[in-house]
């Protein structure tokens, strides 16, 4: 069948095997001959990371193991949505720990990506929550890997993109809430200089985010609009409705463009006319905007798109953002959304993508020029050793994943010690030369 | 809804409306053939939310177990207010065709076993006189088609008896609901190639409980199989014999 990532670009051709029990990956495995197979959760990643000739469709794995009500610790199977999680467990006062920006992920899904979020300057990634994972590896046999037990298995899978093997099952701490509700304060800062500069003022905030008006320029540069959050102490403990809004169909390839893209970035920065605002808001809204559109990635048209996200370290913020900011705008690419956010410590997963410093996320259409552009930019990073989100590339070379993922070997030594290089391969893999 | 049974419980349908019935705080009995898998179920639907999740094992053509099992089940759940059967198989119809005993094993797993059950469902019910049966069937039991017309045959017969029942239990105060979805995506229908016409388990377990909440007789899910089955219970059968469906 014809599969492809969130950004509809690449599509390829795999034969997807579904699996109902646990038991049936360890048999499959066990059997398998091919030695291009890629575990498969709810294809959020945004490029070729879940692409292979075999994909192994985890969705049906998706029982609930275990809850310990009194400590919020969860065990379930791989397939289990953060949808949900936050539909079941909100109603009993608990909330997901880290959540990227769509609850449409699954728990293995989330471990492979490291997915990390609005809190991430505080809480880290998703696997830094993470108690146990249970792992077929690619005899079929079947692992249980921690932080302590197997523990570079444990640091190669988290954020190692279904590389090491399929996730089968995970413990986890849920976050205890009182409310579904986030009060959220925004301010609106005139530059990049002021945005970086009270993203350190509110560092103790348990989210922060910016949306970045990323056509802006000059003195303008960089103008922002920072989201802080907390979770509310009062309001009711009610879960989210699933949206009826959806695309349907691919949308003319022309309906995002320059024009209406700069229009768009316009009037999000001016929707708040104070320099500060404060309001109450469910935590739907506040952490899933665009879920509530499904199939939004139609709106960018058949020819897909990719979501360019970067990171630079804390010294190089200012200077390195700003240089590529201007790049940005000099191409007139807009991006329809672009998010920057302040980075915490990295963790000890060889391929987790966080680091110390900023992070921006910017969506871009695919047209020709597209690729060359993003080489370019690609160097800047690297000049400024940063690196790019796995989950959301699709383009990047080899030279550029091995010059700024420097654990690339130790992690390739783990993978071949546990035969899993003979296995587990994606179009991603393949191409980053892993 | 309480005090549910469920027979047939690791089927996909099953597992999905049992998950939603879970969050009503139920108290659950599951009845199927694979332990491991009645395990699983049975701690998901406590974790999602039911009072209480117990099972059983039961193969349904193990036809003198049914006594004692079903006995057993209504001395957990007390009153019932809603039993559901879900267990089937898809044959292959070509082997029947050319097997009488694989044809009766079908129609043992696909009706017989469900007629054996619900003659004991149907008086424990009427005489604590409440309580719903809900019954998943097929369209395919609305008439017989060469591709499947074992299958269909089992289901047709369920779907009547399960009419008949109706008609008796009525002013006994026990409602009885016959579920007939068309194709839905399940590991049983694997093999398939999927198209539009296909629905999801999730989808139709909603449908389900809607209908038990509704009182409703017959269930087509989706609904559009309601149209689909009327026009072709309405073809000539001159004409129909010579359809290749």
């Amino acid at each position: 069948m014809k599969l492809s990532g969130w950004g509809q670009y690449p599509i390829t051709h795999s034969e997807s095997w579904v699996v109902h029990s646990k038991r049936k990956v360890s048999e499959l495995l066990a059997e398998a001959k091919t030695n291009h197979l890629i575990p498969r959760g709810l294809g959020r990643s945004y490029g070729d990371s879940a692409l292979a000739s075999h994909v192994l469709q985890t969705q049906h794995l998706n029982h609930f193991v275990e809850f310990d009500p009194v400590n919020g610790e969860i065990t379930c199977a791989a397939g289990v949505s953060f949808a949900e999680l936050l539909e079941i467990f909100v109603p009993r006062g608990w909330f997901l720990p880290v959540t990227p920006g769509t609850k449409f992920v699954s728990v293995g899904g989330a471990i492979a990506s490291d997915v990390h979020g609005k809190n991430h300057h505080l809480d880290g990634c998703f696997s830094q929550h993470v108690s146990a994972i249970r792992l077929a590896l690619a005899s079929g046999e079947v692992i249980v890997c921690s932080p302590t037990e197997h523990s570079e298995l444990f640091h190669a899978t988290c954020g190692g993109m279904g590389l090491t093997g399929i996730i089968l099952q995970a413990t986890f701490r849920l976050l205890p809430i009182e409310s579904a509700i986030i009060e959220e304060r925004s301010y609106k800062t005139k530059n990049l200089a002021e945005t970086l500069e009270l993203f350190a003022e509110h560092e103790t905030c348990t989210y922060s985010v910016a949306w970045i008006d990323c056509l802006s320029t000059g003195t303008k540069l960089g103008r922002s609009l920072l989201m802080l959050g907390e979770h509310a102490t009062q309001g009711e403990l009610e879960a989210h409705k699933n949206s009826k809004l959806n695309v349907p169909l691919n949308m003319p390839n022309m309906l995002l463009n320059r024009y209406s893209i700069q229009a768009f970035n316009t009037l999000y920065y001016h929707k708040q006319t104070q320099s500060h605002a404060q309001r109450e808001v469910h935590y739907e809204p506040y952490f899933y905007p665009l879920d509530g559109i499904q199939n939004w990635n139609r709106l960018y048209g058949k020819n897909g798109f990719t979501q360019y996200q970067f990171v630079l370290p804390k010294e190089a913020g200012l200077e390195g953002m700003t240089r590529i900011l201007q790049e940005i705008a000099k191409s007139k690419r807009g991006s329809f959304l672009a998010v920057l956010k302040a980075f915490g410590p990295a963790n000890e997963n060889y391929l987790s993508f966080p680091i110390e410093g900023y992070t921006l996320a910017l969506d871009f259409k695919i047209d020709a020029a597209l690729f060359p552009f993003l080489d370019e930019l690609d160097r800047i990073v690297l000049d400024y050793g940063g690196r790019l989100y796995l989950t959301k590339d699709a383009r990047m070379s080899e030279a550029t994943f091995k010059q700024s993922y420097p654990l690339w070997e130790t992690f390739q030594e783990i993978r071949s010690r546990y035969g899993a290089d003979k296995v587990f391969n994606s179009l991603q893999s393949q191409r980053l030369g892993l | 809804m309480k005090n549910i049974l469920v027979i047939g419980a690791t089927s996909a349908i099953a597992e999905q409306t049992i998950r939603l019935y879970a969050k009503q705080n139920t108290n659950l009995h599951l009845l199927g053939r694979s332990e491991d898998k009645l395990q699983t179920i049975a701690k998901d639907a406590q974790i999602r939310g039911a009072e209480s999740a117990s099972y059983q094992v039961l193969d349904v053509n193990d036809f003198e177990q049914h006594a004692k099992v079903l006995e057993s089940a209504f001395a957990k759940l007390g009153t019932v207010d809603l039993v559901l059967i879900a267990h089937g198989s898809l044959p292959d119809q070509q082997a029947c065709e050319k097997n009488v005993s694989t044809t009766l094993r079908e129609l043992n797993t696909n009706a017989i076993s469900g007629i054996s059950m619900l003659t004991l469902i149907a008086n424990q019910l009427e005489m604590q006189g409440c309580g719903t049966i809900a019954v998943i069937t097929s369209v395919a039991g609305d008439r017989g088609r060469q591709s499947n017309y074992v299958y269909g045959a089992a289901k047709g017969m369920l779907s009547i008896f399960l009419q008949g029942l109706r008609n008796r239990l009525y002013s006994r105060g026990v409602h009885v609901l016959d579920i007939k979805p068309g194709f839905v995506d399940t590991p049983m229908t694997a093999e398939f190639k999927k198209g539009a016409l296909w629905a999801k388990p999730q989808t139709i377990a909603q449908h389900i409980v809607k209908a038990v909440e509704r009182r409703k007789n017959t269930l087509y899910t989706p609904w559009f199989w309601c149209i689909i089955m009327l026009i072709i219970r309405n073809i000539p059968e001159f004409v129909f014999k010579k359809l290749k469906l």
